[in-house]
């Protein structure tokens, strides 16, 4: 009992510090940093619309982390598994049935993007399975080729000629644009799929054969191979889903927001890596994970907002992410099951 | 054959932060500690070097201010993983993130600045002029110089010393190492400690000597070649030196075929999809030779389990 005071005393211990670092690099006062990251974030209509905008894709790539995380499987790579699901919704929008009416299109470009996403997180699977590769490095590795993938796609073969030399794709045809709600950037249907999604993830996680299994092995790898569990088949399936439901993020992102390919970063701000911190934040619970990507949404709104007002650099809120992971760990979130697994074989 | 030559002689300073960060790592997994955050550290050890040695002209006083601040950072892990008994993976994620963070919040005004003062080339006096591997080999600067002799002391203290037969025993078995009486607490943190400094001498090497430059972001996922370069090396120090010096060439290759129209993006995917065969080789090896990672790796060491 004492112990678990003494890890609330530390975490806030390490926050503080972190806001201290904040303070000492570039002396702006962290009450002023959040009351700017808060108001812009939650302060306003236009910056509620932006929060919920940002956290759509949070909100699908950290479902999507939780299903793998719940089994002890170690996927990285929702960034390049997002990227992926746009280029496959851009490659059907603008190669494939440009022509299709809407009703058809849209789908398919949602269908066809998911499965981009869930190939991509087959790779570290199959090398999971086969060769007992790390899952960790093989995922973040394909993160970096996405990247290098959805540019190479934009300064070549799917260079726009209409935009005057910018790395973007041709616009997409009208058919081919998710609706937004009013004059915001909330792409709504993205935004109902993600929720019936998270309903549907809690169901299978708490309700289902295979969301027992998940949990299962989870728990202890030993005690599922003890009870004839088909590890592989599990791991095969969180991947699958997981990059699945990255990619619906994707094509949300290209589909409802930008209407075309642009460069990487132009497309993803890092959302895979900060749907992580989602997926443990809101303890890997389908439902909690909905609630807490709201919030990170209001923290990448904030962290543009504080570069134009308080002149601080992107990166600060990567380091705001990293401290509250820290905080997260040191409160001991992850720490009571998900720490003690043994895993075998190579690393 | 001079054209060989010119590409290995840049081999070598394209694999050196690699190999750096490499034989640090290859230590903390040896004491069953996972540290995902080497990117962290590698880029924080990047910014401080080049911070310090803009403020005061001192390269080497960068380059130990880069160790320090490597060092520092490993102990946030070492603390979450040993003392607290957190999730190592979560740990190493955090570190990374807070390294990328701070350093692009610390690095902002140093974005286009000049270097005033970098490490020249110090061909060795004799040695030099070996044909063919002197001029690769002894032809490089100071700090490369530093990298051979450290690939050796760590080859030796693993495996030759009292303290590396302690290292490994507490990565392959805490238990055993315990009821042996060694501290397995200490033994881990000076292990993850050294990994610290290694990856930041790592990023000092990017920062002051390679490029020498600070650009955000800079390591670009060296940190992740590193933990794979540790699978590859089978964590044996001297085996690193072929893994780093590889990715040394395949980046030395991306400059040279970049003339020849290749699309950049298509080459600068190159080292994580070697990355990715590199793993595999080292997979069938292990298996093929039938030797593991430290069995222990990644495990939280509970020592109520023993009482």
């Amino acid at each position: 009992m004492l112990k678990r005071y003494k890890n609330i005393g530390l975490s806030f211990l390490v926050i503080f510090l972190g806001l201290f670092a904040i303070y000492l690099v570039s002396s702006v006062r962290p009450d002023i940093m959040f009351r700017s990251i808060a108001l812009s974030a939650f302060g306003s209509i236009y910056g509620l619309t932006e929060t919920l905008t940002k956290s759509i894709p949070l909100m699908l790539c950290g479902l999507g982390l939780s299903l793998s995380f719940r089994s002890s499987v170690w996927n990285i790579g929702a960034e390049g598994q997002l990227l992926m699901g746009a280029v496959g919704a851009t490659w059907i929008a603008l190669y494939i049935m440009p022509n299709a009416p809407k009703f058809l299109l849209i789908p398919a470009m949602f269908l066809v993007g998911a499965i981009c996403g869930g190939m991509w997180a087959l790779i570290p699977a199959v090398l999971k399975v086969k060769f007992n590769l790390n899952e960790i490095i093989v995922s973040l590795m394909l993160n970096y080729i996405a990247i290098e993938f959805v540019n190479y796609l934009v300064y070549g073969p799917w260079k726009s000629p209409y935009e005057w030399g910018f790395p973007y794709s041709t616009k997409f045809p009208e058919s081919a644009q998710l609706p937004r709600i009013l004059d915001t950037r909330v792409h709504y249907p993205t935004l109902i799929l993600a929720l019936i999604l998270a309903v549907i993830l809690y169901i299978i996680l708490y309700r289902s054969k295979l969301g027992y299994e998940i949990r299962v092995i989870g728990d202890s790898i030993d005690a599922a191979r003890y009870a004839g569990l088909d590890i592989h088949r599990v791991v095969f399936l969180v991947l699958l889903l997981g990059g699945g439901l990255a990619g619906l993020a994707g094509v949300g992102e290209v589909a409802g927001i930008h209407h075309r390919l642009r460069v990487a970063s132009g497309i993803s701000s890092g959302y895979g890596y900060t749907a992580v911190i989602v997926a443990w934040l809101g303890r890997l619970n389908p439902l909690l994970i909905v609630l807490v990507s709201f919030l990170f949404g209001g923290l990448l709104v904030g962290g543009d907002a504080i570069q134009v007002s308080l002149g601080l650099p992107g990166s600060t809120i990567n380091f705001i992410n990293g401290l509250i992971l820290i905080f997260v760990l040191v409160q001991g979130f992850s720490k009571t099951r998900f720490s003690t697994i043994k895993r075998r074989g190579g690393k | 054959m001079n054209f060989i030559i010119e590409i290995l002689k840049a081999t070598i300073p394209a694999g050196t932060p690699l190999l750096l960060g490499a034989l640090g790592e290859i230590y903390v997994e040896r004491s069953g500690i996972l540290n995902l955050g080497v990117e962290g550290m590698m880029i924080m050890g990047a910014i401080s070097a080049f911070g310090i040695t803009t403020m005061t002209s001192n390269v080497w006083l960068g380059i130990l201010t880069s160790a320090v601040v490597g060092g520092g950072m490993a102990l946030v892990h070492a603390f979450n993983s040993i003392t607290l008994k957190t999730n190592q993976t979560l740990s190493g994620l955090a570190l990374t993130m807070l390294g990328l963070g701070l350093s692009g919040l610390i690095g902002k005004k140093y974005v286009g600045v000049p270097l005033p003062n970098k490490l020249h080339n110090f061909p060795i006096y004799g040695l030099k002029n070996i044909p063919f591997i002197g001029p690769i080999l002894f032809d490089q600067d100071p700090l490369v110089y530093v990298s051979y002799a450290l690939t050796f002391i760590f080859w030796f203290f693993l495996f030759n010393t009292r303290f590396g037969i302690e290292l490994r025993s507490v990565g392959e078995s805490p238990e055993v190492a315990d009821s042996a009486g060694i501290d397995v607490s200490k033994i881990q943190y000076l292990a993850v400690f050294i990994g610290g400094v290694m990856a930041g001498l790592g990023g000092a090497y990017l920062s002051v000597v390679y490029a020498p430059a600070w650009i955000e972001g800079m390591t670009a996922g060296m940190g992740w070649i590193v933990l794979a370069i540790t699978i590859f090396s089978l964590w044996r120090p001297e085996r690193a030196i072929f893994g780093s010096y590889l990715f040394g060439g395949i980046r030395v290759l991306q400059y040279k075929l970049q003339p020849f129209g290749i699309s950049p993006n298509l080459l600068n995917m190159l080292p994580f999809i070697f990355t990715i065969l590199v793993l595999m080789l080292a997979a069938k090896e292990i298996s093929r030779k039938r030797i593991s990672a430290p069995s222990s790796l990644g495990i939280p060491y509970f020592r109520e389990k023993l009482l």
